[in-house]
């Protein structure tokens, strides 16, 4: 019965259909080709204007790729725990190459914190602390944002427009800026990875409040509370797990980026991996890696562990 | 009815004697946050400690601060009067000034004399007091020059030579706001006050009447600082005087100043370009316009350009081979299209070791394979976004709708074609979501992995701000990449809700 129903010529209005649905289909198909075809040649074009514009060339410096991975090798294994550790090498000729324990910092005579575990304490603690500033700030602007909360379009669109630049401006510019007004040190880093964070964490932090249970500020706003009351005892409580949970995911994602702000001269441990490679030391920046990879790792456990545990195995958009 | 729903406090004793724990708990939960927030104080504390933040910030140039923002939209002029002992004066402008070569602003009036000097004794030049007729000042009129003419430094002793010099300049810095030098006496009117100096060679400033709040002099003798807010400032010292005069804007922004065009209006040019002679015989004066602009020495507008390609290019060919390479790899990870676990596994920490190694790790080891430039920052974003794209995307699958699958399978498909017809239709908007989201990200990333030399403007924007000179180059940059970041911003934004309806976010 199947087939005689297939085999059947179409009705009249059954072939326009027909027809029609061809056409569409093969406009479909065109635009598609269309779209791969623009897609092939752009990439086509900016690989050739990426290769052109690159120091070396991608198919000359290809045999050489795996040489660096050469070039990391340490004279013996053992010299990356003894660089990591700051203990003495016995290939210490008296210059500052090779003389691990300089870096020592001695708490007292005979206890010391080898250099990288204090410069990647000094880099986790910058992550920690700019994104304490930044939630600081990204709460107070969120409710600002959030259009449930905020009826007037003016102040909304201010502190939403303030978040967005605050997002978008360059971190390498800020902390270029506060390295020339302050010296070296680790304020610089702080303060761009925190103007980023408040962006960032402000505008996960309003898109949580404008999904937020309105009743319990209907209730509130029947028995008189002002807009604060309202805000502090209605929605506050009910976003406060998710808003924990995207402070440690940002925490993650600014371990990271305190560590490139670190290269670029915000101290920590990416300025010492900077220089270590830039030495040609093998040693140092096998130590420095391992040691950055296992931090990463280790934080990013634990913010996982701790996020499952507020909030249970809920999916995240990943943001960053 | 609604009274019932209120217990009363006989109710509300037996409820609690009943279940103490739940009041107990309260109170517990109320000390928690008090808790929480006394070690966030702590911690705080102890950063602030750790880091030495106060002393840094109390000992952070804070005056310097206001300068270089300014510098940012802003740009200043700088004539300097070298005050010789006889009261007369040379006229500089700082090297590189943004009014050219000959600057003659109208805003500094100059009355002039030409002398001639004949240089016997530079030692005791020193010691003579201004405008006496002695041993090395002449006074006769000699041959006119051009004022143009700059006269020649008098290389050694015993020469004679006419020079032109400037006996009285009045700076005018804005209606209420001017500078008078003559015969040794600096007078200054800010903001409706007078105030005069008199200079008398090196470390001799002496003020006459007590300092205005504006001016600020550390030792007496020292040089006097004339703070006139935005309007710029002076320094004046025992045989200098150095006028700061800012003025606001982009200076020279189209045409340097050796540029043919420099100096003229809109209107001038454009005649020069449709009507005029040729500037360069070589070429069209439009041609040498373009020229000029691409090539303007101050703002490098081709450069900045490049570079801001550059980091384009990094962040989209990045991200489009990282989703490329995360597509067939995620099909391997997802526990529910792969039943191995040894592949789950294996394909799954190699997407950990990609996402922790860091871009940052990537973009220095790709550095020094591929040498600075795009191919090392393309290559540092594929790496890292391989990790998190394959990470995301395998977990899109896992959480699929299994029924279409099964249809696909239960009309006997082959394995690809229940890829094919019964999961991509359902992921395929969430992958392209997400790898559009990914390049507007990079495209921000792209510029602060590109400060450690991995191509892009990164690294030109942090050599600006290394001479702390050129902040309004900065400006120009951000202003550049601010725009492209909103413009990709809204493209992603908008592709990104079409291709997920509504839910985007």
């Amino acid at each position: 019965m199947a087939t005689s129903m297939l085999s059947k010529p179409l009705s009249e209005s059954g072939a326009l259909v027909e027809r029609h649905w061809q056409e569409l289909s093969a406009r479909r198909r065109m635009y598609t080709a269309l779209g791969v075809a623009l897609l092939a040649f752009t990439l086509i074009a900016s690989l050739w204007f990426a290769n052109a514009s690159n120091a070396g060339k991608f198919f000359d410096r290809l045999p050489h790729l795996f040489d660096f991975f050469g070039e990391l090798m340490p004279r013996e294994l053992m010299e990356i725990p003894r660089a990591l550790f700051d203990l003495p090498s016995p290939y210490d000729d008296g210059s500052f190459k090779y003389n691990y324990p300089d870096g020592r910092l001695h708490l007292t005579d005979g206890i010391y914190v080898p250099e990288y575990f204090h410069k990647m304490l000094e880099t986790v603690n910058i992550a920690i602390f700019s994104t304490a500033i930044g939630a600081f700030f990204g709460f107070i602007l969120c409710f600002l944002a959030a259009r449930n909360l905020m009826p007037n379009p003016w102040i909304r669109g201010v502190a939403r427009r303030l978040m967005e630049v605050l997002r978008a401006f360059p971190e390498v510019v800020i902390a270029g800026f506060f390295l020339a007004i302050l010296s070296l040190g680790p304020i610089p880093a702080i303060a761009a990875v925190s103007i980023h964070t408040i962006g960032a964490l402000g505008k996960l932090f309003f898109e949580v409040v404008e999904n937020a249970d309105m009743k319990p500020e209907e209730g509130l706003r029947a028995v008189g509370g002002n807009w604060l009351e309202r805000v502090w005892f209605g929605i506050v409580p009910q976003v406060l797990p998710n808003f924990t949970s995207y402070f440690l995911l940002r925490l993650e994602i600014n371990v990271r980026a305190s560590t490139i702000i670190g290269a670029v001269g915000g101290g920590g441990i990416g300025e010492l991996l900077r220089l270590s490679i830039g030495q040609n030391h093998p040693a140092k920046t096998l130590a420095i890696v391992i040691l950055l990879f296992t931090t990463i790792i280790a934080v990013d456990q634990f913010s996982a562990w701790l996020r499952r545990r507020l909030v249970g195995d809920q999916a995240y958009a990943f943001v960053r | 009815m609604i009274a019932s729903t209120k217990p009363s406090a006989l109710e509300m004793e037996s409820i609690a004697a009943r279940h103490p724990h739940l009041l107990r708990s309260t109170s517990g939960k109320r000390r928690k946050p008090l808790l929480v927030g006394a070690c966030m104080l702590l911690y705080l504390v102890f950063t602030w400690w750790f880091f030495s933040i106060g002393h840094v910030l109390a000992n952070a140039n804070w005056p310097i601060a206001g300068t270089y923002l300014a510098d940012w939209v802003s740009y200043e002029v700088r004539p300097e009067f070298r005050i010789s002992p006889d009261g007369t004066m040379r006229l500089a402008y700082q090297r590189n000034s943004p009014l050219g070569q000959n600057p003659d602003p109208d805003w500094v009036m100059l009355e002039k004399r030409t002398v001639t000097r004949t240089i016997d004794t530079p030692a005791a030049a020193q010691i003579e007091e201004p405008k006496a007729n002695s041993s090395f000042s002449f006074m006769a009129p000699g041959a006119a020059l051009g004022k143009a003419a700059e006269p020649a430094p008098q290389p050694s002793l015993k020469q004679s030579g006419t020079e032109e010099v400037v006996t009285r300049a009045v700076i005018t810095f804005d209606r209420s706001t001017r500078i008078e030098v003559a015969d040794g006496t600096v007078t200054a009117s800010y903001a409706g006050e007078t105030f005069t100096m008199t200079v008398g060679g090196a470390d001799a400033v002496v003020p006459q009447g007590p300092l205005p709040h504006w001016a600020t002099q550390k030792r007496p003798g020292e040089k006097i600082t004339l703070s006139f807010g935005l309007t710029g400032w002076a320094e004046v010292e025992g045989d200098e005087v150095s006028i700061r005069n800012r003025f606001f804007g982009w200076a020279n922004f189209l045409f340097d100043t050796n540029s043919p065009f420099f100096g003229k209006s809109y209107g001038e040019v454009a005649s020069l370009i449709l009507y005029g002679e040729r500037i360069d015989p070589q070429r069209s004066n439009l041609a040498l316009a373009w020229n000029n602009i691409l090539y303007n020495a101050e703002w490098q507008h081709l450069d900045v350009w490049t570079k801001l390609l550059q980091t384009i290019v990094m962040a989209f060919v990045g991200t489009l081979f990282a989703s490329l390479a995360a597509f067939p790899l995620c099909f391997l990870a997802a526990r529910n299209i792969t039943p191995s676990r040894i592949a789950n596994q294996v394909v799954r920490r190699f997407f950990d070791f990609q996402r922790s190694v860091d871009m940052f790790i990537w973009a220095l080891f790709f550095t020094r394979a591929f040498g600075p430039g795009p191919l090392a920052g393309i290559s540092a974003i594929f790496f890292t976004d391989t990790g998190t794209l394959g990470k995301l995307y395998s977990e899109a699958l896992e959480n699929i709708d299994d029924k279409q699958r099964e249809g696909v399978k239960s009309v006997g498909a082959a394995p690809i074609a229940v890829q094919r017809f019964g999961v991509l239709p359902q992921v395929l908007p969430v992958f392209a979501s997400q790898a559009l989201y990914f390049w507007e990200s990079n495209t921000r990333s792209a510029t602060i992995i590109g400060a450690v030399g991995a191509g892009g403007i990164g690294l030109k924007l942090w050599e600006a701000m290394r001479t702390n000179s050129d902040w309004e180059n900065v400006a120009y940059m951000v202003l550049l990449i601010l725009m492209v970041v909103f413009i990709f911003d809204s493209i992603s934004n908008a592709c990104r809700s079409r291709l997920m309806g509504r839910k985007a976010q």
